[in-house]
């Protein structure tokens, strides 16, 4: 194209023109592709944590997502080490373990194992404790807890309360 | 305007307007191919009747199909198994070729391989059809999460799940590809316009380049000769034919290419008719459950080399030698440092690197099946190691190699 006269100046004003038309419609095929807002409005779940038995785990949903919830027996309690413990949710004094329960690898959801006391991912063979804490590769870290807040006897997910923040803030949970 | 005659007959009206005459030599009786081949240089036309087979199986289920989470399984599952006449068939046409379209593509690419054919002009040939591998992967897998059962479910989750990256935890960038915290609504209804639209579109493209790319530098041939097909199609057109080292694409080559199509396609229906099982995980024959796991997920046959080579290692390690896997083959014709673009077994080396590939890519294969324990888990890691030590060594071995 030539530098200078009119058929460069049209060339560089279409350009100028295409260039604010591809950048407008990329933003909007990304908009398009956010998740709506009712999938985002119908994010919170409430538990009810007197329900549960202790050492017999409990699978909840949470955005569609499964949610182990595990009331840890005394022995449990007594045996966990100091990450273990930074894991703890406790709600009128009994200890729960609550995380999402999608291995950290790629998404599948490990088995309970209640005679060993942890979790095992069939998809590529990686395993938790009863806390959460990993034990075997491949998974990077341990289960992610959910956002939670305590109201009580209740726990809400999807709302963030200051025990959440905290786990946040040292690192327990992305 | 162009000048036109009184037409004598409807083909002289048709050639007036359209050169038909002239389309037809360019893009058959006057397209030229080395007589030198053998049954291996039909793949591609084996792999054209399969896409096809694909294409009409594919409108043929699409008339029946339902985009939608609380409908896809049984419209799949009952609607066109059970009620659509010869419903069954279209789907286990559909599946047996997704499966059986890449058995015949990892022939065609080791042939390619194996006679050097992406060397000396011809790199264009194997990048496009690189090309057309990934897009052919990722039609499948979208393909894949449209019955809705649980390794649909599953498959999808954890491939979107390694868009995350590992370690760089882009959890934003997962939700964005599902429209959802998982797979839902919206990630059905975007793999369904994927698999239907989008990228049969970009194969279609494709197809087109990886033809045209085939124009300028021919057809290879057994010995990796060169030909000069000016020439030789001089003296095909002359009438010597028996000395020319070229025939014409239709109807020599065709011929020939379209017995081998036939006893492929009776291999073909064979498994359409009597073994169309191994097309279609039991697994999936469960409707999509976001809260259980099947207790083992495999990818397909085709996916389970590059499976297990995410598999042996930690996230972050595991994700960057699949990468690794995934874009390497694309790069062969400037890995391969040596000038010679004759069959494998005359290359010293390479031929050994060629057969080691093939077995590791075999035994890799084998190991992705099995579950990750024990002894299976250290074959899989070795041959993971293996076939990264395979491809960092080529440049070094194919440098060396002795010049023909």
């Amino acid at each position: 194209m030539e530098k200078n006269g009119r058929r460069g100046f049209m060339g560089k004003a279409f350009g100028a023109v295409a260039a604010v038309g591809a950048v407008g419609s990329l933003v909007a095929m990304k908009k398009s592709w956010d998740p709506l807002p009712s999938v985002k409005a119908a994010g919170f779940t409430t538990l009810d944590m007197t329900a549960y038995k202790a050492g017999e785990l409990v699978t909840e949903k949470w955005r569609g997502k499964p949610i182990f919830v595990l009331k840890k027996t005394p022995e449990m309690v007594a045996k966990q080490n100091e990450d273990d413990k930074a894991r703890d949710i406790v709600v009128n004094g009994e200890h729960f373990m609550v995380a999402i329960g999608l291995c950290t690898h790629l998404g599948c959801i490990p088995a309970y194992y209640p005679e060993d006391e942890d979790f095992v991912c069939a998809c590529h063979g990686g395993k938790f404790d009863f806390a959460g804490m990993v034990t075997k590769v491949p998974p990077p870290r341990g289960l992610d807890i959910p956002p939670f807040r305590i109201d009580g006897n209740k726990l809400v997910l999807g709302e963030i309360g200051p025990e959440y923040e905290k786990m946040k803030e040292n690192g327990v949970t992305l | 305007m162009a000048h036109f005659e009184k037409a004598t007959s409807v083909k002289d009206w048709l050639n007036q307007r359209l050169a038909i005459e002239k389309v037809e030599k360019v893009m058959a009786s006057e397209y030229w191919i080395p007589k030198n081949i053998n049954f291996l240089w039909a793949m591609g036309m084996v792999l054209m009747i399969t896409f096809i087979l694909l294409l009409v199986s594919g409108i043929f289920l699409l008339m029946y199909y339902q985009p939608n989470v609380a409908t896809a399984f049984d419209s799949v599952n009952y609607t066109i198994m059970r009620e659509v006449g010869f419903g069954w068939l279209w789907r286990h046409i559909h599946g047996v070729a997704a499966s059986v379209v890449f058995l015949i593509i990892y022939i065609h690419m080791f042939t390619g391989i194996y006679y050097g054919s992406y060397k000396k002009g011809r790199e264009m040939i194997w990048i496009s059809g690189m090309l057309l591998f990934i897009t052919f992967s990722a039609e499948a897998f979208s393909g894949y999460m449209l019955p809705w059962g649980q390794m649909s479910y599953w498959a999808g989750m954890v491939i979107t799940n390694i868009f995350s990256l590992g370690g760089l935890h882009l959890d934003g960038l997962v939700e964005w590809l599902r429209g959802d915290y998982v797979p839902a609504q919206a990630f059905l209804n975007r793999f369904f316009m994927l698999h239907v639209l989008l990228l049969p579109l970009a194969i279609l493209g494709l197809i087109g380049l990886h033809f045209a790319a085939l124009r300028i530098p021919h057809v290879n041939n057994q010995d990796g000769e060169e030909i000069d097909f000016d020439a030789e199609a001089q003296k095909y057109l002359a009438g010597d034919k028996k000395g020319s080292k070229v025939m014409r694409f239709a109807n020599d080559f065709m011929s020939k290419d379209m017995m081998v199509v036939g006893i492929y396609l009776i291999f073909f229906f064979y498994l359409v008719f009597y073994h169309y099982n191994f097309a279609m995980d039991p697994v999936n024959f469960d409707p999509a459950d976001g809260l259980k796991t099947p207790a083992h997920i495999y990818p397909e046959w085709y996916f389970l080399w590059s499976y297990e080579i995410l598999r042996p290692f930690s996230v972050n390690i595991g994700l960057i030698a699949f990468g690794f896997a995934q874009v390497i083959f694309v790069l062969l014709p400037f890995l391969d440092r040596s000038p010679n673009a004759v069959p494998a077994n005359r290359r010293g080396a390479f031929g050994i690197w060629f057969w080691l590939l093939l077995i590791d890519m075999i035994v890799l294969t084998a190991m992705g099946k099995l579950p990750p324990e024990g002894a299976f888990s250290t074959i899989g890691l070795v041959a993971a190691l293996a076939f990264i030590a395979l491809w960092i060594a080529l440049p070094f071995i194919t440098a060396k190699e002795k010049k023909l």
